[in-house]
C-alpha cells in the first residue's frame, strides 16, 4: 500500500522542478513517441495474428461483412424494411428471399436493414463502456489509496446487481428506448467487468522502470495515465472493446425480443419480438424466428472469435510455445 | 474475521444500492410513471394503494424527498410491497410473489444442481483425458454456446420438439384441463411440461462448470502429489476423484453457491419464452402491464437473492480454503 502513496510525492517533485517545466515536456517527447512505437508494435502484433490464426480470420471477415452491410444496406436489399405491401407470410420464392411477414414485409430487406442498429449498439456501447471501464480501472489502479477504494466499491457493486433485471427495470419506464437509449443505459450499467481486468493490468504495472521514471521526471499523474500507461495495455483494450461489444449485442437483442426497444425500428431483436407476438412458429413462418436469430448468433461469434484471438495476444502464458518453434524455425534455417 | 465483516459490509452496502435504484430510478424518469398508472386506472385503485403507489413514486405527497424515501425504507423492511395493479389486480404483491416462486426454484433450481454435477464430471473426464475426443470438442462448442442468447435456443427447441414433432409441450407449466394436486398424473404432466425449458437452461449453463473445473483440474494434475501418488501405483479412479478432483473441485463450488443466487432471476427469458409461470415471467408481465409496486417487488427479490448467495459463497470460501482468512 505504500507504493501508492507516490504519485502525490511525484507531483510535487514537478512542482518544484517549476521553473524548468519544458524539461518535463522535452524529456515527454521521446518517450511519448516510444509509447506510439509500442502501441504500433502491437497493432502490427494484432495484424499478423488475424492472419495467421483461423478464429481470427474468420471473426475478421465476419465482422467486416457485418459492417458492409449496415453500411450500404440499400445495395443489397432493395425492399423498404417496414413497408407493408406485399402479400402476407409468403413463403421463400425468387422475389422475396426469405418471404414475408405476418405484415407483408419483406423479410431479407428487414434483415438486411436491421444490421445497422445492431451493429451501432456493438459499436457505440463497446467504446463507450471501454472508455468509462478504462478511465476507472487506470484511475484506480494508478491513484491508489481512497480513489481506490472508492472506485472499486462502486465497480464492485454494479457488477454484483443483476445486470439484464435491471436493464428490464429502466427499460420499462423509458417506454421503447431507441438505439441512442440503449448505448447509454448499457455502456452505463455494463463497464463494471471490464474495469476491473484494467484495474488489475494496471496495478501489475505500477511499479514497472518506465513509471517510475516518468514520475521521478515530475510528469503530470494525467500524462502518465495517457501516455504511459494506455498504450501498452493496448491489446487489452481491444479485448475489452469485443467483451463489451459482445454483451451489447445480446442484451440489447433480448430486451427487443422482450418488447422493451422501440418497435419501429427495424433490428434483429425487434423481429424476433413481432415474429412472437405474431406466432410465426405456429403459423408457418419459422424462417421470422430463425434468420434474425442465427444473425445474432454470426455477429456474436465474431466479437467472440477476435476476443480470443486477442487474449492470446495479452495473454504471455500462450506466447513462448510460439516463439520457441519460431526459434527452432529460425535455427532451421541458419 | 477481518474477511468477513467486510463482505458483510459489502453485503449491506450493495442492498443499500439495490433498495436505492428501486427508488431513484422512477424518479429519474421522464414523466412520472406513477402519475400515468393512477390516471389510467382512475377509481379502479383502493384508496389504500393509491397511497402505497403515492410513497413509491412520491406523487400526491407534500413530502420532501427525503421523508418519501425514508417512508419508503420503512415500507421494504415490513415487507409492505403493496398491491397488484394488472397482473393480478388487488392481490398483495407479496401473494403474487410467493406463487411465483416455487415454479421458478423446481425449474431453475433444479435444473441448476443437474447442471452443476453433470458439467464438473464432464469437466473431470475431459480433464483426465486431456486432449482426448471430449476434451477437443469443449472450446468450439463454448465459444458457440457463448454467443446464443438463451431465449432463442428454446424458440429452436420448441420449433423442433414443439411444433414439429410434436413431442413435447412447451406451453405454461401444466395442462389447463388438470386440477392441480399430488397425483401421478399431475405431476407426470407438470414434469413434461418442464423438460424443455430445463434442457435449454442446461445446455446454456453447463459450459462455464465444464470448462472451470477442466481448466482447475488440469492445475492439479500437474501437482507434485499426483505424481506421488501415480509413481505409488494406486488406482486411476482414486487418483481421479480422491486426490485430484477432490482438490480442484474448490472454484466450482463457490460458483455453485453464488448461481443459487441467480436461480430466482436467472432464466427470466426462458421463463417468458415458454410461458412458464416462474419469477421472471411475473417480472416481464408485470413490465408488460405496467404493474410498477409487483416490478419493484420482483427486482428486490431477484437482487437479494443474488447477494445472499454471494455472501454465502464468500464465507463458504473462508470455512474451506484458509488462504483466504489471512487476506486482507
Amino acid at each position: 500500500m505504500a507504493t501508492l502513496q507516490t504519485p502525490p510525492g511525484a507531483s510535487e517533485t514537478g512542482a518544484g522542478a517549476g521553473p524548468g517545466a519544458a524539461g518535463p515536456a522535452a524529456a515527454g517527447i521521446p518517450l511519448a513517441g516510444g509509447g506510439g512505437i509500442a502501441g504500433a508494435r502491437s497493432l502490427r502484433r494484432m495484424a499478423r495474428a488475424i492472419t495467421a490464426n483461423r478464429k481470427a480470420t474468420v471473426g475478421t471477415v465476419l465482422l467486416v461483412l457485418f459492417i458492409f452491410v449496415a453500411l450500404f444496406p440499400g445495395l443489397i436489399a432493395h425492399d423498404n424494411p417496414q413497408a407493408q405491401i406485399y402479400p402476407r407470410g409468403l413463403s421463400p420464392n425468387a422475389q422475396h428471399w426469405l418471404g414475408t411477414t405476418a405484415f407483408g414485409q419483406d423479410m431479407f430487406a428487414q434483415v438486411i436493414w436491421g444490421t445497422r442498429p445492431v451493429l451501432l449498439i456493438a459499436f457505440g456501447v463497446g467504446l463507450l463502456a471501454t472508455i468509462v471501464a478504462m478511465l476507472i480501472g487506470v484511475a484506480a489502479a494508478y491513484l491508489g489509496g481512497a480513489w481506490d477504494g472508492t472506485l472499486n466499491v462502486i465497480t464492485d457493486v454494479l457488477l454484483v446487481i443483476p445486470l439484464f433485471p435491471l436493464l428490464i427495470i429502466i427499460g420499462s419506464y423509458l417506454h421503447g428506448a431507441g438505439t441512442a437509449v440503449m448505448i447509454a443505459v448499457i455502456a452505463a450499467t455494463g463497464w463494471s467487468y471490464t474495469a476491473r481486468q484494467l484495474r488489475a493490468q494496471a496495478l501489475s504495472l505500477r511499479n514497472r522502470d518506465f513509471l517510475n521514471a516518468a514520475k521521478v521526471r515530475g510528469e503530470r499523474r494525467l500524462y502518465v495515465i495517457c501516455v504511459e500507461i494506455i498504450p501498452t495495455m493496448t491489446s487489452l483494450l481491444v479485448a475489452a472493446f469485443l467483451t463489451n461489444a459482445l454483451y451489447a449485442v445480446l442484451f440489447s437483442s433480448s430486451l427487443q425480443f422482450i418488447g422493451l426497444g422501440d418497435p419501429n425500428v427495424t433490428s434483429w431483436g425487434t423481429m424476433l419480438y413481432w415474429a412472437q407476438n405474431n406466432e410465426a412458429f405456429q403459423t408457418g413462418l419459422p424462417l421470422w424466428i430463425i434468420v434474425p436469430g442465427l444473425c445474432i448468433v454470426a455477429l456474436g461469434a465474431a466479437f467472440a472469435l477476435l476476443n480470443y484471438a486477442f487474449d492470446e495476444i495479452g495473454n504471455p502464458a500462450l506466447r513462448p510455445v510460439r516463439s520457441i518453434r519460431k526459434v527452432r524455425v529460425q535455427r532451421a534455417r541458419s | 474475521m477481518r474477511y468477513v465483516s467486510r463482505r458483510l459490509g459489502f453485503f449491506l452496502l450493495t442492498l443499500w444500492v439495490a433498495l436505492t435504484l428501486n427508488f431513484v430510478l422512477p424518479r429519474l424518469m421522464p414523466g412520472n410513471p406513477a402519475l400515468a398508472i393512477i390516471g389510467k386506472f382512475r377509481g379502479g385503485i383502493s384508496p389504500e394503494a393509491v397511497k402505497v403507489l403515492q410513497a413509491q413514486f412520491g406523487v400526491g405527497t407534500h413530502q420532501n424527498l427525503v421523508a418519501q424515501y425514508f417512508s419508503y425504507l420503512g415500507n421494504v423492511a415490513t415487507l409492505k410491497f403493496g398491491t397488484s395493479l394488472t397482473t393480478q389486480p388487488g392481490a398483495s404483491v407479496g401473494r403474487v410473489v410467493l406463487n411465483g416462486i416455487p415454479w421458478t426454484l423446481g425449474l431453475v433450481g433444479l435444473t441448476t444442481i443437474l447442471a452443476f454435477v453433470l458439467g464438473t464430471g464432464i469437466g473431470i473426464v475431459s480433464a483426465w483425458w486431456r486432449g482426448g475426443r471430449l476434451d477437443s470438442l469443449m472450446p468450439p462448442v463454448f465459444v458457440i454456446m457463448t454467443v446464443i442468447p438463451y431465449f432463442w435456443i428454446g424458440l429452436v427447441l420448441i420449433l423442433v420438439f414443439g411444433v414439429k414433432l410434436r413431442l413435447l409441450p412447451y406451453f405454461f407449466s401444466y395442462n389447463y384441463s388438470l386440477t392441480p394436486g399430488f397425483n401421478a398424473a399431475f405431476i407426470g404432466n407438470v414434469l413434461e411440461h418442464a423438460i424443455l425449458p430445463a434442457f435449454t437452461l442446461l445446455i446454456t449453463t453447463i459450459g462455464v462448470w465444464i470448462l472451470t473445473m477442466r481448466n482447475t483440474m488440469i492445475t492439479t494434475l500437474a501437482e507434485d502429489y499426483v505424481r506421488m501418488a501415480r509413481a505409488k501405483g494406486l488406482p486411476a479412479h482414486r487418483i481421479m476423484f480422491d486426490y485430484a478432483a477432490r482438490n480442484a473441485i474448490l472454484p466450482n463450488l463457490t460458483g455453485f453457491a453464488m448461481s443459487l443466487g441467480f436461480v430466482v432471476g436467472g432464466a427470466i427469458l426462458i421463463e417468458e419464452v415458454f410461458n412458464y409461470q416462474g419469477v421472471g415471467y411475473l417480472l416481464l408481465q408485470a413490465v408488460n402491464n405496467e404493474d410498477y409496486p409487483l416490478m419493484q417487488a420482483l427486482f428486490l427479490l431477484i437482487t437479494v437473492a443474488v447477494l445472499v448467495a454471494i455472501l454465502i459463497s464468500d464465507l463458504a470460501t473462508a470455512i474451506l480454503d484458509p488462504r483466504t482468512r489471512g487476506a486482507s
